[in-house]
């Protein structure tokens, strides 16, 4: 099996739901490139490449290069969603979603609901979030909370290349509104992913180590800290399971819920802002409903409640780090009242 | 000297594996040790298993301790005669560890060898080729199964001779189209495979329902098989485990998965994350839902296993026996009651339906009995 990229992984996702399903189209800014300019054709496959390569094999008719206009394109995706295709639109950085908001939490997120359950919404808004890219503070949040707040929507947030590509083939294939979230510093990451096609189920958490001691959940770009610090850790004789939902919503918190029965003891790392994120929402539900369980107070790694900072310095100090996932780690296994 | 001092190392079970940890010693260092004795307990990512002695003498050395984890090759003890004095053992030790590391830093170069591909009859097969020498031996893995199923078998039956384990369609790597998941349709391809690679005879070992496919490739083309194995076989009794059958299609849970694949073994702990992973992976891809439930469709259709080949078994002039686990909760080990005189049947007290798994040296042995005769 052939290792790819993260990158290489959301791209033969697309490709292949392209080359099953006609009424699959992406689009977005410069998702080819060059479109009504002089110079090359399909130069830059979108600001980081990910869509390369698609518009010589699909033609412009399904590859869609779109003004800098996120409300006009975000609501035009779910327009064509609505009346018959499967669009992936791509909305470079999240932090430009404010603008397209009453498309995506008025319109997207309630035509089930508002219509009785009778109209379907299948459109896919792919955007890269999260810092770490001296990008600053306009392009470096990690806003996937905010999506997972709102009914109707449904937020991957996919952690490696294989999962990247059995969750894209998902989230174009399911018939909901689908946020998917792309970390930007992960795409140069490399595993084993299949040729062929498949699908990674919604709401099913993964399970990347298992021990008695610890458990960790942690979401995106986290989950690959947590598996170092829980192999770390595994040397010390402290043994950690890693909770990765995949999905922030729906969220699979039985799996959650079952580990932490087993281990007493729960550290959650967040790369959102620490108020209202996945840390609070899911540490509420583990106090709610497995409370006698618990040996030790929930810990939970997060950033600081500021924007990211544009200084190097300051901004590594600023992304949860594997340092203070141990240091949690280690705080809840040796708690004792 | 060194004929007589065995170096006892750690297994390659799987083309993945590339370290093992030693789990723990059976035997104390300076006791004897004879070949078939269990020697260590041996645990890779996929799973734990025994690793019996293939030298008799004493175990002089334990060169690594329980609990640590060592790359495929590295030494782990030494069994030797007791009358050798201390200074040889030690002497071996320091040559064989000075030769594996320039052994393992050449073979890191190269990496592990990949399966191959091949169409048959309109079907993508992969396939793994291990060894030389003929006649070949070819391994057919069972209902949701697939080449790797063989890790603990094709690597020491490919010692002396060439072996081909497949994927066969819907399973693996092997393309998804099953057509009508008839065991005779599997049968033609499996045919189709051995036409491709010009292997007039061969060996024939099937697991499960890939022991129905053998028999039925036997029956019909009984030149071209040497000998027949069959391991826990399908289509020998119409009583199947419906519960592992319908929970192995329906399930896409890791919890509930690994509950199903536990009753495939003797000890269900053998399931390891792993596994599981390896598993769902394989489910996930499209094709596979639609495969799996065409081959239950035709094969146990109602719970019930739809074809019984038994009658077959005294009309076969190849050498040709049965193995099957005693804890079996698939299918059944009485299902091997009252075989012909010419398919002597062997039971294995501590192995469920993975026999070739559970109790590989026992498989192994079994085989290569056979294949002597």
């Amino acid at each position: 099996m052939a290792k790819k990229s993260y990158r290489q992984a959301i791209n033969e996702a697309l490709a292949l739901e392209m080359r099953r399903d006609p009424t699959v189209i992406v689009m977005g800014e410069d998702n080819a490139g060059g479109m009504g300019a002089p110079g090359a054709d399909d130069a830059w496959g979108g600001v980081l490449g990910v869509t390369m390569g698609l518009m010589p094999e699909f033609g412009r008719e399904r590859v869609l290069d779109t003004p800098i206009s996120e409300s006009a394109f975000i609501g035009a995706a779910v327009g064509a969603a609505a009346t018959g295709l499967r669009p992936v639109a791509e909305l470079m950085f999240v932090d430009f979603m404010g603008v397209c908001f009453d498309q995506i939490f008025n319109q997207a997120a309630k035509f089930k609901y508002m219509f009785g359950g009778n109209a379907v919404t299948p459109v896919v808004i792919r955007t890269m979030y999260g810092a770490g890219f001296r990008a600053a503070s306009q392009h470096s949040q990690t806003l996937y909370p905010m999506f997972t707040h709102i009914p109707g929507l449904k937020v991957v947030v996919p952690s490696s290349p294989y999962d990247a590509k059995g969750l894209m083939i998902q989230a174009i294939r399911d018939d909901d509104p689908v946020i998917f979230f792309e970390h930007k510093v992960m795409y140069d990451i490399e595993e084993e992913v299949p040729d062929e096609a498949y699908t990674i189920p919604f709401g099913e958490a993964n399970l990347t180590r298992e021990g008695e001691d610890v458990t960790i959940v942690a979401i995106g770009r986290m989950v690959q800290f947590a598996n170092e610090v829980a192999d770390t850790l595994a040397k010390d004789g402290i043994n950690c399971s890693v909770i990765d939902p995949r999905t922030t919503s729906p969220l699979d918190m039985d799996t959650i819920l079952e580990s932490v029965e087993e281990t007493g003891r729960l550290v959650v790392v967040d790369e959102a802002s620490p108020r209202c994120n996945m840390a609070t929402d899911i540490s509420a539900a583990v106090a709610q409903h497995a409370f006698a369980a618990l040996k030790a107070p929930i810990r939970m790694v997060t950033p600081p409640h500021t924007p990211v900072p544009f200084a190097p310095q300051l901004e590594d100090l600023y992304v949860p780090n594997p340092a203070q996932i141990e240091t949690a780690v280690r705080a809840v296994a040796g708690y004792a009242r | 000297m060194s004929d007589a001092i065995k170096a006892v190392t750690m297994p390659k079970w799987g083309l993945a594996m590339e370290e093992g940890t030693l789990v723990a010693w059976h035997v104390p260092e300076g006791a004897p040790v004879r070949p078939g004795d269990d020697l260590v307990d041996i645990e890779t990512t996929k799973i734990t298993n025994v690793m019996e002695s293939t030298a008799g003498g004493n175990l002089r050395r334990r060169v690594v301790d329980e609990g640590a984890c060592v790359p495929v090759g590295a030494l782990l003890g030494v069994v030797a005669d007791a009358s050798l004095p201390d200074a040889e053992i030690d002497a071996f030790v320091v040559r064989f560890n000075a030769d594996f590391v320039v052994a393992a830093a050449a073979a890191a170069e190269t990496g592990p060898p990949e399966p191959e591909m091949m169409e048959v009859a309109g079907n993508r097969i992969s396939y793994q080729r291990m060894g030389e020498g003929s006649p070949p031996l070819v391994l057919v893995h069972g209902f949701g199964g697939d080449l790797n199923n063989w890790l603990f078998n094709q690597p020491v039956l490919a010692a002396s001779r060439a072996t081909y384990a497949l994927d066969l369609p819907g399973h693996g790597r092997s393309g998804k189209d099953v057509g009508s998941g008839e065991i005779t349709a599997f049968a033609r391809t499996l045919t189709a495979f051995l036409d491709a690679l010009r292997l007039e005879q061969v060996h024939l070992v099937g697991h499960s329902l890939g022991g129905a496919i053998v028999l039925d490739l036997a029956v019909r083309q009984p030149e071209r098989v040497a000998s027949l194995t069959l391991i826990a076989p399908a289509a020998l009794g119409g009583e199947i485990n419906a519960d592992y059958i319908e929970g192995f299609i329906a399930t896409g849970r890791r919890k509930e998965m690994r509950a199903v694949l536990g009753m495939l073994f003797a000890d269900p702990a053998l399931v390891s994350r792993d596994m599981v992973d390896e598993i769902l992976k394989y489910k996930r891809l499209d094709g596979v839902a639609a495969a799996l439930a065409a081959i239950a469709g035709d094969a146990f259709p109602d719970g019930r296993q739809s074809r019984d080949l038994k009658s077959c078994l005294g009309d076969l002039r190849m050498p040709a026996q049965v193995i099957w686990g005693r804890q079996d909760r698939i299918l059944p080990v009485a299902q091997g009651d009252g075989l012909p005189a010419n398919v002597p049947m062997h039971v294995l007290d501590d192995a469920g339906h993975m026999a070739h798994m559970e109790a590989a040296t026992q498989v192994n042995a079994l085989i290569e009995d056979l294949l002597g005769q």
